[in-house]
């Protein structure tokens, strides 16, 4: 380890190598720290992505693909479930990875462009001179290290501490966090290329119990559940667990995963003066859907792009780093994490009733044109009563958010 | 004060990321808690999704 650097990124996951790796690309000295000693476990994911969205970064590598997965099922409280077909379901239709592999692919991906990498390596504070952040320390081994950047990456996932040591709070609130568990399972019987998605008060208050398939009757079964609704008894272990028992009871299982993700609104900033925060830990994971891949690629990739240009002209004050605050709010990305925020604020707030008659109206709907602002006019057109409850003001946020 | 249930534990962050003073960190594969700044709010008590947290007076 050296004791200076160009750009210093802290945590190994997908924002943190896909930055290391495209500062690298562009000549400039990288430090990557990972503060396990192993990449990408243990993992904290339900594993799915959009297949087009990761088209966007690269052609996958066979061996990250645990599944292809073709259509989607919504399973609606009562029990009705609706089929997304390859049309219906956007991006929705993907792939299941294997994270262990592809994290670790990603990392050897930064590597083979030039970034530094030390594993079991945290950093315990920011280096901080007149309010700008100049590295880290970095501990290893038992010994403390200076290192010195002249910009630094926070890509320490949901539970981000470094730009909160910076002076950024990235505190979530309670129930805008959601608490889950999840088990890999092998002797299930599965359709293996579709996801299900149960909802439901008594499934999953707050949130859904998902089936991702990882192959021939193998599958993460998780489920998260909102922060507030958790209660001693009625945790997401809990609720696995009666799940597991009632859907799966000859299943085996083979791992438990335990973790969070965050469904607030993303950072209000996600520059300061040689600082930029990617991924979780700058709460683009996706509100409704949970979902955080493509977000951390996303803004791994912009942040390691705009970064570069900062150090080309010997300046990343927060001022010339913010066009990656700003692109990416403006993106795809930013406007999909803002409408499912506002879709995700009216869904947790459903009962049972609501949901009910949502999906089966939803099934009803012949629609040639299947996109979210036209799933959504036809639910409020075929249950006038949800919409009343929705109230004007929800509603036209929710409109409002299209 | 927070006690940790190692045994429960299986070190996700989910407890990090509500605690509204940073008085959490997760240290690799460990939580490791600053009674000097816990607020004993036990927002962490409460989001776990093991159940592994625990508020002792």
């Amino acid at each position: 380890m050296k004791r200076e650097y160009d750009v210093l990124v802290v945590g190994g996951g997908p924002g943190g190598a896909y930055a290391a790796k495209t500062f690298a690309e562009k000549g400039y000295s990288v430090l990557l720290t990972e503060k396990r000693p192993a990449i990408g476990v243990p993992v904290r994911c339900a594993e799915g992505v959009g297949k087009k969205l990761l088209h966007e970064f690269f052609k996958p590598e066979d061996q990250w693909i645990a599944a292809e997965i073709e259509k989607a099922n919504i399973i609606a409280p009562d029990g009705f479930k609706m089929e997304l077909e390859p049309e219906r379901a956007g991006s929705e239709v993907g792939y299941v990875l294997h994270r262990k592999i592809f994290d670790r692919d990603l990392v050897w991906q930064a590597a083979g462009a030039g970034a530094e990498v030390q594993v079991k390596t945290r950093a315990v504070s920011p280096l901080m001179e007149n309010g700008a952040v100049k590295g880290a320390i970095l501990e290893q081994n038992g010994t403390s290290h200076e290192v010195r950047a002249r910009l630094t990456i926070a890509a320490d996932g949901v539970e981000s501490k470094f730009s909160r040591w910076c002076g950024v709070d990235t505190t979530v609130p309670l129930r805008e966090m959601e608490t889950c568990a999840q088990y890999l399972m092998t002797g299930i019987d599965i359709d293996p290329h579709a996801t299900e998605f149960f909802v439901g008060n008594d499934v999953a208050p707050g949130g859904y119990v998902w089936i991702f398939p990882k192959g021939e009757k193998t599958a993460n079964v998780g489920i998260g559940v909102g922060g507030d609704r958790c209660k001693p008894g009625n945790r997401p272990i809990d609720y696995l667990n009666r799940f597991v028992k009632s859907h799966f009871p000859n299943g085996k299982t083979i791992e438990l995963i335990a973790g969070g993700v965050s469904i607030c609104q993303p950072l209000p900033c996600t520059v300061a003066d040689n600082l930029m925060i990617v991924g979780d830990a700058a709460r683009v994971s996706d509100p409704l859907t949970g979902g955080g891949i493509y977000a951390a690629l996303y803004t791994g990739k912009l942040a390691g792009e705009v970064g570069a240009k900062g150090l080309d002209q010997g300046d990343t004050s927060s001022q010339k780093l913010m066009p990656y605050d700003k692109t990416w709010r403006e993106s795809y990305l930013g406007k999909a994490l803002e409408r499912n925020y506002q879709i995700k604020e009216v869904f947790v707030k459903l009962i049972d009733d609501d949901l009910n008659a949502i999906i089966h109206s939803v099934a009803k709907m012949n629609m040639s044109d299947f996109n979210t602002l036209n799933l959504i006019k036809n639910i409020i057109a075929a249950n006038p009563k949800v919409a009343l409850k929705l109230g004007k003001a929800g509603l036209k946020n929710l409109i409002d958010s299209f | 004060m927070i006690e940790v249930h190692r045994e429960i534990c299986a070190y996700c962050g989910c407890c990090v990321s509500v605690c509204p003073e940073g008085a959490l960190e997760l240290v690799d594969a460990y939580l490791d808690i600053d009674t000097n700044t816990c607020i004993n709010c036990g927002l962490c008590v409460r989001v776990c999704p093991l159940g592994a947290l625990e508020a002792k007076k």
